[in-house]
């Protein structure tokens, strides 16, 4: 189960996750981010510090907007993953691909960087 | 210690799988990180076969066994009677070809390849067993 919460902050959209996301879940969070965009956010920071678990479903929902935020330029950054959740994308090597942050402090100032 | 779980093929039914291995594992000084390790790996499994091998029908019933003994190889076992799916013959797709094709399946797959040591299929009296091996740290 996942809720997810929105809020915007100094022009950035913050998506909170709040709880699991699984093969049941992933569907929400490409929703969420997909709204997000479709508002015309190109500052998108997601807030981790209350995700649970993360499943591969919900890893591909980031990998899938990669190309995508790439072109457009929209910049996506995740920020307060505990460690277990971090491990998980550290398994894939996602570290590398998407911009992580340690807190949203941290998130803001490379969103505003990049 | 054994330790058996069986469930219909729902993938709202994933977070109580979790829960369960979650439980079993937290009785044998496992640390905590390979405890979250082993529950990705088998939520992965547990996904592919509930939707591939299964179309997510709750009336199919799987099988989920955890063998657990001290100073061992951790064994858990899928079984079920649907199609087998034999991540081993699956050609693991590189990150750069999932991020191009927009493919949100592969990730899982490597996951469990990173995860367990060993993936074997066999076939016993009709039904599939999918057994997974993996080696920890007793604490």
């Amino acid at each position: 189960m996942i809720h997810i919460k929105r809020l915007q902050e100094d022009g950035a959209d913050i998506i909170a996750l709040i709880g699991e996301i699984d093969a049941s879940s992933s569907i929400e969070l490409d929703l969420a981010i997909a709204k997000s965009v479709g508002e015309g956010f190109i500052k998108i920071l997601v807030d981790c510090s209350a995700l649970e678990y993360i499943s591969s479903a919900g890893l591909g929902v980031f990998m899938s907007y990669i190309e995508e935020f790439n072109d457009r330029n929209i910049r996506m950054v995740l920020f307060g993953m505990s460690d277990k959740v971090a491990n998980t994308f550290d398994i894939l090597g996602l570290n590398e691909l998407l911009k992580i942050g340690k807190d949203k402090v941290q998130a803001k100032k490379i969103v505003n960087e990049l | 210690m054994n330790y058996k779980f069986k469930v219909g093929c729902n993938i709202e039914n994933l977070k109580n799988v979790r829960d369960f291995i979650r439980g079993a594992l937290k009785n044998h000084a496992i640390s905590e990180l390979e405890i979250s390790e082993i529950v990705l790996a088998l939520d992965e499994m547990c996904s592919n076969l509930i939707i591939h091998a299964h179309n997510c029908n709750p009336d199919d019933l799987f099988e989920l066994n955890i063998r657990i003994e001290k100073e061992k190889p951790l064994v858990f076992e899928l079984i079920d009677d649907g199609t087998v799916f034999d991540i081993n013959e699956f050609n693991t797709p590189g990150i750069d070809s999932i991020i191009h094709q927009k493919r949100k399946g592969g990730l899982g797959i490597r996951l469990v390849k990173s995860i367990m040591d060993k993936v074997e299929y066999q076939k016993h009296e009709g039904r599939n067993i999918c057994r997974l091996v993996k080696t920890v740290q007793f604490k």
